[in-house]
């Protein structure tokens, strides 16, 4: 049309491109408008059948118009034409399609058509296929499809943010402003969101003035939100939404202040459904074709972008409102030759006829022409008779309304069918909600219900159009067994795809229920599950992306770690130094020097990570008794002792140290891993099952800087660096704990080792933690100390026969780990009760043993335990290694594992075997601890 | 889902951590019996609709909550403090008001 159109602005050109060729339109216009406007009826192709497919709707529920927008790292595929707005510079394309949207060589599919009808998937490539299956797999899912991701990282930001509101109205259309102007005169906080860029919804295709004064008193209201471009796409329990604010979408970048999209979480104490109804298209062969259109839709690209859809357009409908929608085109200057109305009467046919549009009453659409486009229909009466054939190259079908409930079933309620209006209304609703307007059925017109075409008249007859399923594909899943609703959907993927069936699960239902031969309402729906439409990834992640994905934990000694050459490794949010490289080296050789040097002169590491639980109260001993499964009241002030604690199946938990500080304070230390899930435990125990000790706990990991300090010299450089503290073996004797100063700067020290040297560990407040580090590595200057990662840490563990995290995965006892003297059986404790089960005690669980390999091959953990040496054959699992390392000591690889009846097999010969590398490695079992089993180093 | 925590007031359900059945109470702990032990460590009920559960708001106060949720629609129906500091919270909450 050359003039018209409430939404452009014919004064503003805007210039885009589609498939690489310029388009023009206007601002305010979508790009369906756009394209619909200059001439372009292929909008894209079907996803099995590669049809040619035209505009259906316009708006969000438009199936057929997919398009992939933009380029680069914001290049988004599937989005509706009918929702982009179109702005200066916007590049899109089409999809599935090869080479091109006219011709496209993909849709030699739609001739294989038995081939590829419903459950395809399921039939065609079982059984002997399989093996065809795998080669065709690809090239399937290549020509089935939608639009393709890109591949770069997306440059924008996306937001989330959170919203209280007494009322939510969701829909801007004439009920939903009614509804926030009514609610907001009542002095409640209302929030307003509308998918669309402009309030008003049908009201703009009847009333605009209107629209627009209730629009400005709303804008004024200070107790009102208006979001537009919002979509609300899921209900949560609690009343609590989805919705995503697309802010950037329609600009060509998002401006340096704004993040592309922003996620609402709304917390509503009302919800008003005002999301309107959508039209349905009829089931009849050959209605994919582009210039089958919905009549709204066809109304709407007049009234609103002064689009004409066609020159020649008939309307096919079977309620009054479709001959008033003719009569309005006819009205707006468009030229509509007929009227098809399978009724036998209408109540304004006159009027409709008046106007020099032919009405055929009692006939539907048999067939349509063209192959391309619409060019003619093939009418048939209601009777089966022969019916005439038409010129028309537009196709306007009103086929009754659905109206939008998707919200309302997301909450719970159960929609109900609605003989009269031949469609689902939302039924009763969950406390709280409320629908109005045409969600809730008001104004929606009678609709007949219709005659099936589809079985007498030859030709594909699409019901969804988005995921390509016909009537015959609906037949097909009844007459094989999948007759319900839930089955017909999984089997036919009817309203699965991306639109969620807008416009298809309707028709779906009635070709289901005529097949079956029951009434519909008998069906019932499948229950709406979020999201309502399509939400980007990068919405859902917001600002959780990159390093925000998870934070980073960084101890005081970081930087130095970094300085020094440190290749550092993630364990949990921790980042720890796994070796410190010199030059030329790898973190496999830095670390045998690493753990050597502890060994024979002396070593620092950083511990900082371990979990750390202050204790305090007069109840603490009684408690820590309790917790551990060793002793712990009896551990004397100015002592620390080893401690393992176990759940209540009896299983361990976690291991670490108690110091005692005082008659009612100690110290705890966790492993890294378990710091957080330690603490929660012990404030559980206190404040649910021993809520009579009084004992307070408080986390202090990030109050103390760990170091230990281990070697046959580690007693000197102490001595060296730290004041106020004898140091002598018998003043400080192993597991002992004292007070220090390093300089000024108090510290904490206790005599404990996990390396089998002599060692210490000095804590310090973590802001001087790197003072203290650096003092030590000072003082040890002379006696050749180096600072050791986690790899010489777990090498020097590992020839010792320590358990840690990879021993302790939760399938564990106490006796399996060869710790089983250390549980007291004077005492109750956690998981004391269910350690002496008979499942718990048997001779062949897994039990820790030691393995040295044979000869110069690595024994990987993970391997599993076998007896048999030929690879081939490894036959039954004994056991797997858990933990491995080259072992400087021993020279050789040497490894922990868990092993069927543990020591019985103490000198055996077995096979570690790791298929997915080929490995087959032999390995002597051995007592777990490989070094100095006498623990003489230790006292030194 | 909201959980309204007496210290910190209505936090989202993403702060806390669900620490299980609230009815269960721990045997004594001279108790031998494997059957009692055995309920106490996996025997768990069910139910639809009210359930006294254990959360804790391990992203706030880390306080320890005793609550009562309907499992059918996620609806908070009663939430009180445990621990030895319950009462004196209590006590000042209402104080306050």
């Amino acid at each position: 049309m050359s003039a018209g159109g409430r939404l452009v602005d014919r004064a503003q050109p805007v210039h885009a491109r589609f498939d690489g060729q310029p388009l023009q339109g206007y601002a305010g216009d979508t790009l369906a408008s756009a394209l619909l406007a200059s001439g372009r009826r292929v909008v894209g192709r079907s996803f099995k059948y590669h049809r040619p497919r035209g505009l259906l709707a316009a708006g969000p529920e438009e199936p057929n118009a997919l398009v992939t927008l933009r380029d680069g790292g914001r290049r988004e595929p599937n989005i509706p034409a009918t929702t982009v707005e179109l702005f200066e510079g916007l590049v899109a394309e089409s999809q599935n399609r090869w080479p091109s949207l006219d011709h496209d060589l993909l849709a030699l599919f739609g001739l294989g058509g038995p081939l590829l009808q419903a459950g395809f998937y399921y039939k065609t490539f079982m059984g002997p296929t399989a093996k065809a299956w795998r080669l065709y797999e690809p090239w399937i899912r290549r020509a089935a499809g939608l639009g393709r991701a890109g591949r770069d990282p997306d440059p924008d930001r996306y937001d989330k943010a959170s919203l209280w509101c007494d009322v939510l109205v969701i829909g801007a259309g004439p009920a939903g402003l009614a509804a926030a102007a009514e609610a907001a005169g009542s002095g409640r906080r209302v929030v307003l969101a509308e998918q669309t860029p402009r309030l008003g919804g049908s009201g703009l295709l009847d009333d605009s003035d209107a629209v627009v004064a209730a629009e400005a008193a709303l804008a004024a209201s200070p107790d009102v939100t208006i979001l537009r471009r919002t979509t609300v796409w899921g209900a949560y329990d609690g009343m609590v939404l989805a919705a995503v604010e697309r802010l950037a979408d329609h600009l060509p970048a998002p401006p340096p202040d704004l993040p592309r999209q922003r996620l609402w979480r709304i917390h509503a104490r009302e919800v008003v459904l005002a999301t309107g109804a959508v039209e349905r298209p009829m089931v009849f062969p050959g209605n994919d074709l582009p210039g089958v259109m919905l009549a709204d839709a066809v109304l709407r690209y007049a009234l609103l972008w002064g689009v004409a859809a066609g020159r020649r357009i008939a309307v096919l409908t079977n309620h009054d409102r479709g001959h008033e929608v003719a009569r309005r085109l006819a009205g707006l200057g468009l030229q509509v030759t007929a009227v098809i109305d399978p009724r036998p009467t209408a109540a304004t046919a006159a009027e409709t006829a008046a106007l020099g549009i032919t009405v055929y009453h009692g006939h539907l659409v048999a067939a349509v022409e063209g192959r391309h486009m619409v060019r003619g229909l093939r009418l048939a009466g209601v009777d089966g008779s022969a019916g005439p054939v038409l010129d028309a190259d537009t196709l306007a079908v009103a086929g009754g309304w659905t109206p939008l409930v998707q919200l309302a079933s997301q909450a719970g309620a159960q929609p109900i069918w609605d003989e009269r209006r031949q469609t689902f209304l939302p039924g009763p609703l969950p406390t709280g909600w409320r629908a109005v307007g045409a969600c809730a059925g008001d104004g929606l017109p009678e609709v007949a219900p219709l005659p099936d075409v589809t079985r007498r008249h030859r030709g594909k007859a699409f019901v969804d159009l988005q995921n390509d399923v016909t009537a015959e594909d609906v037949r097909l899943a009844v007459r094989e067994g999948f007759g319900s609703v839930e089955h017909l959907k999984r089997y036919t993927t009817l309203g699965m795809a991306t639109d969620q069936g807008r416009t298809s699960s309707v028709n779906g239902l009635a070709l289901l229920a005529a097949a079956r031969d029951v009434p519909i309402a008998e069906l019932g729906t499948t229950r709406f599950r979020p999201p309502f439409a399509p939400v980007a990834l990068g919405a859902l992640a917001g600002r959780s992306r990159g390093a925000h994905l998870r934070p980073e934990r960084r101890t005081p000694m970081h930087d130095w770690h970094l300085a020094h050459g440190a290749e550092m490794y993630e364990t949990g949010l921790w980042l720890r130094p796994r070796a410190y490289l010199r030059p030329g080296e790898t973190v496999a050789t830095a670390y045998v020097r690493e753990a050597k040097a502890v060994r024979e002169a002396v070593g620092i590491v950083d511990v900082s990570t371990l979990g750390k639980i202050d204790v305090q109260g007069p109840d603490s001993a009684t408690f820590l008794d309790r917790l551990y499964c060793n002793a712990m009241a009896s551990l004397p002030v100015g002592k620390a002792r080893y401690g393992l604690m176990l759940r209540e199946d009896g299983m361990v938990f976690d291991d670490g140290t108690a110091w005692r500080l005082g008659p009612d304070r100690f110290l705890v230390t966790t492993t890294t891993a378990n710091a957080a899930t330690v603490l929660g435990h012990l404030e559980h125990l206190l404040a649910v099952v021993w809520p009579e000790l009084r004992v307070v706990v408080t986390s202090v990991t990030d109050q103390w800087a760990g170091m230990a300090v281990a070697g046959p010299h580690s007693r000197e450089v102490l001595a060296a660096a730290l004041d106020g503290v004898e140091m002598s073996h018998a003043a400080f004797p192993p597991m002992g704990v004292r007070e220090a100063r390093c300089g000024a700067i108090p510290v904490l020290v206790a005599r404990l080792s996990f390396s089998g040297e002599r060692a210490y560990e000095v804590y310090a407040p973590w802001t001087e933690g790197e003072a203290v580090w650096r003092r030590l590595l000072a003082a040890g200057e002379p006696f050749g100390i180096v600072a050791y990662g986690l790899e010489a840490m777990g090498a020097l563990r590992i020839e010792k026969g320590h358990v840690a995290g990879p021993e302790l995965d939760g399938r564990t006892t106490p006796a399996d780990l060869g710790l089983g003297r250390m549980v007291s059986r004077r005492k109750s404790f956690v998981g004391s009760a269910m350690l002496d089960r008979p499942g718990l005690t048997q001779a062949s669980r897994l039990q820790l043993v030691g393995l040295i390999a044979v000869d110069r091959q690595p024994v990987r953990a993970g391997a599993h335990l076998v007896e048999s040496a030929d690879r081939a054959k490894p036959g039954r699992s004994l056991g797997h290694v858990t933990s491995w390392t080259w072992s400087p000591a021993l020279g050789r690889y040497a490894a922990l594992g868990l092993l069927e009846g543990g020591l019985r097999h103490a000198g055996r010969r077995l096979w570690a075997t790791y298929p997915l590398r080929r490995e087959h490695v032999p390995v002597e079992v051995v007592h777990p601890c490989l070094y100095d089993r006498e623990g003489a180093r230790l006292d030194g | 889902m909201l959980i309204p925590c007496p210290c910190c007031g209505p936090r989202s359900v993403a702060e806390f951590t669900y620490g299980g059945d609230a009815t269960l109470v721990r045997p004594p702990a001279d108790s031998t019996d494997p059957d009692a032990w055995c309920r106490y460590v996996y025997a768990r009920a069910n139910p639809k609709g009210a359930h006294l559960e254990l959360w804790q708001h391990s992203g706030g106060c880390r306080c320890w909550l005793r609550v009562v949720r309907d499992t059918a629609n996620h609806t908070i129906m009663r939430v009180e403090l445990l621990g030895p500091w319950a009462e004196a919270i209590e006590r000042k909450r209402v104080a306050a008001e």
